[in-house]
């Protein structure tokens, strides 16, 4: 029997019995649906996050005060054992690095802004105009603040767009005199809408050169240093470097903290990764119960296919034959459940993306062949027992039932 | 030597703790080209001594030569050969798969044996003329009459142009003048040189044939041959 007469002589068996095979069929593509869908729903979610992590900005460094290590009984440990301050000058210093390309150092207070009678509580951010690019802002009206000397405390405010909207409402905000705290600084810019990121919603700070908001909180400390690396590989020796500057500058002791940003990226990443692992795992279960369908499918087909099979073994088919035959129908049964399976899971996660358009629900593609796979290797792993029934069944016995 | 010879034939079941001799100390050995009725009745083992000479079933002792081949030694894969192209069954119930047409019915042998799709559409084609069937080549076993499904399955029995036709009651599930026909083209086949060998309990069919063989609680009781018609 020629591979090619195998084939037909399973596809007429399978389609010979429609409902049955339509409801194998069924069954199959729910569970290759599941995965797909579920998967897609995952990573979906991981990408999400990923991509509103990325916005931040993709070479980060942060650079924060203080440090949590153990450490021996060293000199530096008996002088003094709280951090120093952070300040503008380690911030300063930190752009000696080679493979450093742009830096802004952060300074974060709590105040109030008052325009025309209007008074609202605004987070301030004192920073520099570097700052716009690392975080990859876009401006709505104006420009961002001046790139000069971070020692020079201008009297100027960038606003957020919710911010600008709440003071200044429908009027022009550019070059009006704001009330920051006890100081008046001259609107130069708006940003554009930016949303959500690092905890803190852009949209309602007020941005000041960072020798302003040192002046107004009347602190020489920084809230964080934010270092951009020359590119995406350059990160860890970047790392080096800054952690070199730092111990230089506080007499060989380590007394902040980096954070990079692929670190903090690397754990959503595989925390996200992990759980859509877990969501195709409980997905994939369906796919063994479908697994166990079509051997009970199977089974029933060869219960019913009992006098063809004594007849087929009387015309002359060798075990093998018969075996093959019924294995190449459930392949077939499980081929076409996982093929209507990734139609259906792709519409699924289609639907999805319309119900969501913030989500990426695309199924990613490992867990498309695997499910597929599975499905492929369940539908056949459970056909085998049924097809060595059919292959064993004695022909006299066979032929006499009826 | 004869195209097939038993000798010293035992076949015994195990029917809870007893055992039942379906065959007994049977040898027979029949010529090429013979017309052989398997007379007796039920429980007398003609269906298990047409198993055993089909290979379906294994005798406990004695041995089997098919053409001068000892076959009760084969490996059932051999046997599944032998099977293929030498024998050829006909059944009381026909056995044609319900959802192939008659031409696919016929063409399972030709399938089994591994042979190029072109051949085999040339002798279906054959056959089915042969047969009287041209017009129902693409009908389903459901759709055909019970003659003409039995003619379905001679066709299929002798598409491999097998050395021997196993017939277990052929006309059992027929009417008498399609029987008559069944019978005729059996015979017609007997009479270009293949061995036929009819399981029956019609007297009248057993009457037609040029040797019977009586058969009773699985020895053979009586041979009896008449000389070829004038």
């Amino acid at each position: 029997m020629t591979p090619a007469d195998t084939l037909r002589f399973a596809t007429r068996a399978a389609t010979g019995y429609p409902l049955r095979t339509a409801l194998m069929v069924l069954a199959m593509s729910i569970g290759v649906a599941a995965v797909v869908v579920l998967t897609a729903l995952g990573d979906g979610a991981r990408r999400y996050v990923v991509n509103e992590f990325s916005a931040l900005g993709s070479n980060l460094v942060i650079v924060l005060p203080g440090r949590t290590a153990t450490g021996g009984l060293g000199l530096g440990n008996i002088i003094t054992s709280t951090p120093r301050d952070l300040t503008v000058r380690d911030a300063e210093a930190l752009l000696r690095a080679p493979l450093v390309t742009r830096m802004a150092p952060l300074s974060v207070g709590n105040s109030e802004i008052a325009w025309g009678g209007r008074l609202r509580e605004a987070m301030v951010v004192g920073t520099s105009g570097d700052y716009v690019d690392i975080r990859a802002f876009r401006m709505a009206e104006g420009s961002f603040l001046p790139r000069e000397d971070l020692g020079r405390a201008s009297a100027v405010a960038v606003l957020g767009t919710k911010l600008r909207a709440e003071i200044f409402g429908n009027e022009p905000a550019i070059g009006r005199i704001v009330r920051v705290g006890d100081r008046r600084l001259r609107v130069i810019g708006v940003l554009d809408k930016t949303g959500q990121g690092l905890g803190m919603n852009t949209d309602e700070l007020v941005f000041v050169p960072v020798a302003t908001a040192q002046a107004m909180f009347n602190t020489n400390n920084l809230f964080r240093i934010i270092v951009e690396a020359r590119s995406r590989e350059a990160i860890g020796p970047a790392k080096q470097q800054l952690e070199d500057i730092m111990r230089l500058r506080r007499e060989g002791e380590l007394d902040v903290t980096l954070i990079t940003q692929d670190a903090v990226l690397g754990t959503f990443d595989r925390i996200l990764g992990a759980l859509t692992m877990a969501v195709a795992g409980i997905a994939a279960i369906s796919l063994a119960v479908a697994g166990i369908l079509v051997m009970n499918v199977m089974l029933v087909a060869v219960t019913q296919r009992t006098a063809e099979i004594g007849l087929l073994k009387a015309l002359g088919a060798t075990g093998r034959n018969i075996r093959l035959a019924f294995l190449t129908e459930a392949a077939l049964l499980s081929l076409a459940g996982a093929l209507a399976g990734f139609a259906l899971g792709h519409l699924g996660a289609w639907a999805l993306r319309l119900a969501f358009p913030v989500l990426p629900a695309w199924p990613p593609d490992w867990a498309v062949f695997a499910g597929i796979g599975t499905a492929l290797a369940t539908g056949i792993l459970f056909g085998v027992m049924p097809a060595r029934r059919a292959a064993r069944l004695d022909p006299v016995q066979a032929l006499s039932r009826r | 030597m004869a195209q097939i010879e038993l000798s010293g034939i035992e076949r015994v079941f195990k029917l809870g703790d007893s055992e039942v001799h379906a065959l007994h100390e049977l040898s027979v050995s029949i010529e090429r080209g013979e017309y052989v009725a398997v007379m007796g009745p039920s429980g007398s083992g003609k269906s298990t001594l047409l198993n055993l000479l089909g290979l379906l079933d294994r005798p406990n002792a004695g041995t089997y030569h098919l053409e001068g081949r000892d076959v009760t030694t084969l490996s059932p894969d051999e046997q599944a050969e032998v099977r293929r192209t030498r024998i050829g069954f006909v059944f009381q119930s026909f056995h044609l798969v319900p959802r192939l047409t008659a031409a696919e019915n016929i063409a399972l042998p030709l399938m089994l044996a591994g042979i190029a799709p072109a051949e085999r559409h040339a002798r279906v084609a054959q056959a089915l003329k042969d047969f009287g069937l041209e017009t129902r080549a693409s009908h389903r076993p459901d759709e055909l009459s019970g003659g003409q499904r039995q003619r379905v399955a001679i066709a299929r029995a002798t598409i491999m142009r097998p050395a021997v036709i196993l017939a277990d009651e052929p006309t059992g599930n027929l009417d008498r003048s399609t029987g008559q026909d069944v019978t005729h083209l059996l015979e017609e086949l007997n009479a270009s040189g293949v061995t036929l060998i009819v399981v029956t309990h019609d007297p009248v069919m057993g009457g037609r044939a040029r040797r019977r063989l009586l058969m009773e609680d699985g020895r053979l009781l009586q041979d009896v041959r008449e000389p070829a018609p004038a």
